[in-house]
């Protein structure tokens, strides 16, 4: 492995050279937050405020997705499991059960991390691509067992699912004040994705990336902090399904199939792996362009498979890590 | 010789020869992968769209050239064979000095391309490929009906991992294939040329898919679906079975085919994860699999 490079090198300067100030933002990490917060509060006056919430879900289900790739280096090629048994559970509740949105989402939410409990325990016993294909696999089980249990709707999925009130006060119908609870939602996940990479516990987790063997000798038990790694991220994953299916009223198969999987391995990619702000643009990226090229058909497949293969041969720090090299800062 | 535990015997038979024609596509597939892997140190995620470029580099053969069965069954792997070279030439070869998982997603992104194109030349509904006149028909068993071509589709298999066993094994470029697979660096240093038998392996690792494509393609309807949801299964008895045995994949491949055959005769709805519990089960006992080193 000595000739090898970590997946993540190159992306981020070494850690301790970091200046942080609050939640453990540098100082470019703070304008670019606020370009960010300035985007979500001018967004919905300017672009249609579905098309920039379903594109909110993405950039949180990437940023979960980044947790694992970017920060423990491990690639789990499952995690439309997680995403999309978020959204079946958030959408069976807030249909069959009349939950009110926001315990629909937090159902959501619990019930992927339950699943990553399940799936992370199995999977952190081997390292690298047998990871990836174990994730692989027992996604599959999960897609399998979506399309026989009764509670998803099979084929067809759940549909006309009810967004509710907010507390069950506050209705949701109108699409601008969904939009601010999907903005708070995104907002809330991003800054504690950043608090918990800039924690005690998120340094060690890239102890790990960088060599486990070490920090398996320091002392630390590196299973228990990849598991829980794996956990959040599923959670997190859960959340951003389970707010999708309220946005549109709709959880479908498509959602858990593996190629929803290779989507959000694809936007992270494209943004940049281990960056903080790359799986937000890479998911703007890619959404934006399936938006505008949907009728083209399969060749929207075909185009992402070629951005895969020029990202990996060409292109391996993504756009915001390009941005940041260019810069000098890590963003 | 009726009822086995209650089943009707010609089901049981019926559901074991199916388990054990999948098993043959899971021995061939995990065969495959398990060469390139040892040699190359990356999983194809594109294995299973080259098992279906086969399959229809066969039909292709058939409806555009007039090319029956049988010379597909050579031509076909050769032909895939050579855009496996071409691809790890142009592409996989810039990545051996990176982190393993840039192969895995390089030929996932070769695999969506690949389907890609499939699927807008040929559309998403299958395309027919007949049985050639020397395998149609059914031998009478006594106790079952046997389609010839069923039963010639489990002893290619066997013949093919049989061959690639030996020639791993016992030939003189098999050890070499070995060697390079513990120590590619000495085996260079001997004088071997490594980047051109890691090219080669490649390619023979596609055919391997390819010539699987073709056995499938009058078993099952021609479709650019019909590599990927059949390669996560083989991801799975790859874990299962441990990538560092050449016999071992195809044990595993072999049995877990016939398991899952069982599995649609006594509890039908279990049939399509149970590779993946026994997966699960296997992880938590022996993490290294079944004859894998750790």
């Amino acid at each position: 492995m000595a000739d090898t490079t970590s997946i993540t090198a190159g992306a981020i300067p070494d850690v301790a050279q970091e200046a942080h100030g609050a939640w453990g933002f540098s100082r470019a990490q703070l304008a670019g937050l606020v370009i960010l917060i300035t985007i979500l509060v001018v967004g919905p006056f300017v672009l249609y405020p579905v098309f920039l919430m379903k594109l909110l879900c993405f950039a949180l289900f990437a940023c979960a997705f980044n947790l694992l790739i970017g920060y423990v280096g491990l690639l789990s090629f499952g995690h439309a499991a997680y995403f999309g048994m978020g959204g079946y559970l958030a959408g069976y509740t807030a249909k069959s059960l009349g939950f009110t949105p926001e315990l629909a989402i937090i159902t959501g939410g619990v019930t992927a991390g339950l699943l990553g409990v399940v799936a992370g325990w199995i999977a952190i016993r081997r390292q690298g691509i047998y990871f990836a294909m174990i994730t692989l696999a027992l996604a599959q089980m999960v897609y399998f067992f979506c399309v026989q249990a009764p509670f998803t709707g099979g084929e067809d999925g759940i549909q006309a699912i009810p967004r509710g009130s907010l507390l069950g006060v506050v209705p949701l119908d109108r699409d601008m004040s969904m939009y601010w609870v999907v903005a708070g939602i995104f907002l809330a996940c991003f800054l504690l994705i950043h608090r918990i990479i800039h924690s005690p516990y998120g340094m060690v987790l890239k102890s790990i990336r960088e060599n486990e063997p070490r920090a398996t000798s320091l002392g630390y038990r590196t299973d228990d902090y990849k598991l829980m790694a794996f956990i959040l991220s599923a959670t997190l994953a859960g959340v951003a399904g389970a707010t999708k299916s309220l946005v549109f009223g709709i959880a479908t198969l498509t959602d858990v199939h593996w190629s929803m999987s290779g989507e959000v391995v694809l936007m992270t990619l494209v943004g940049g792996l281990g960056t903080v702000f790359g799986p937000v643009v890479g998911a703007a990226v890619i959404v934006t362009m399936q938006n505008y090229l949907a009728e083209m058909g399969a060749w929207v497949t075909v185009i992402q498979g070629v951005i895969f293969v020029a990202c990996v041969l060409a292109f391996r720090r993504g756009l915001i890590g390009e941005l940041g090299a260019l810069l000098k800062v890590k963003l | 010789m009726d009822d086995i535990f209650g089943i009707p015997a010609p089901l049981l038979f019926g559901q074991l020869l199916l388990g054990l024609i999948n098993g043959a596509f899971y021995a061939m597939l995990s065969l495959g992968l398990a060469v390139i892997f040892g040699l190359l140190n990356i999983v194809n995620m594109a294995h299973g769209a080259q098992f279906m470029m086969g399959a229809f580099a066969a039909w292709m053969l058939l409806a555009w050239g007039g090319i029956g069965y049988w010379w597909a069954l050579i031509l076909a792997p050769i032909i895939v064979g050579i855009t496996g070279v071409i691809m790890e030439k142009l592409f996989i070869s810039k990545l051996y000095k990176l982190d393993h998982l840039y192969g895995l997603l390089l030929t996932f992104g070769l695999a969506l391309i690949i389907e890609g194109v499939f699927r807008n030349e040929f559309g998403s509904s299958g395309l027919p490929y007949r049985i050639p006149p020397e395998l149609s028909g059914a031998w009478d068993l006594g106790f079952m009906f046997m389609p010839v071509y069923r039963g010639w589709v489990v002893i290619a298999a066997l013949i093919l991992c049989l061959a690639t066993w030996l020639m791993i094994e016992k030939t003189r470029l098999g050890a070499y294939l070995r060697a390079a697979t513990e120590n590619a660096a000495l085996v260079q240093a001997f004088g071997v040329n490594v980047p051109r038998m890691i090219t080669l392996t490649y390619g023979f690792g596609v055919a391997l898919a390819a010539v699987g494509g073709v056995l499938a393609a009058p078993i099952y309807s021609v479709n650019p679906q019909m590599g990927s949801n059949l390669i996560i299964v083989v991801f799975a008895v790859v874990v299962i079975g441990g990538m560092g045995s050449i016999l071992g994949s195809v044990l595993t491949g072999f049995a877990l085919g016939i398991v899952e055959g069982l599995t649609k005769v006594f509890w039908p709805e279990a049939s399509a994860t149970v590779i993946f519990v026994i997966m699960a089960i296997v992880l938590l006992a022996r993490p290294a699999g079944l004859f894998g080193r750790a």
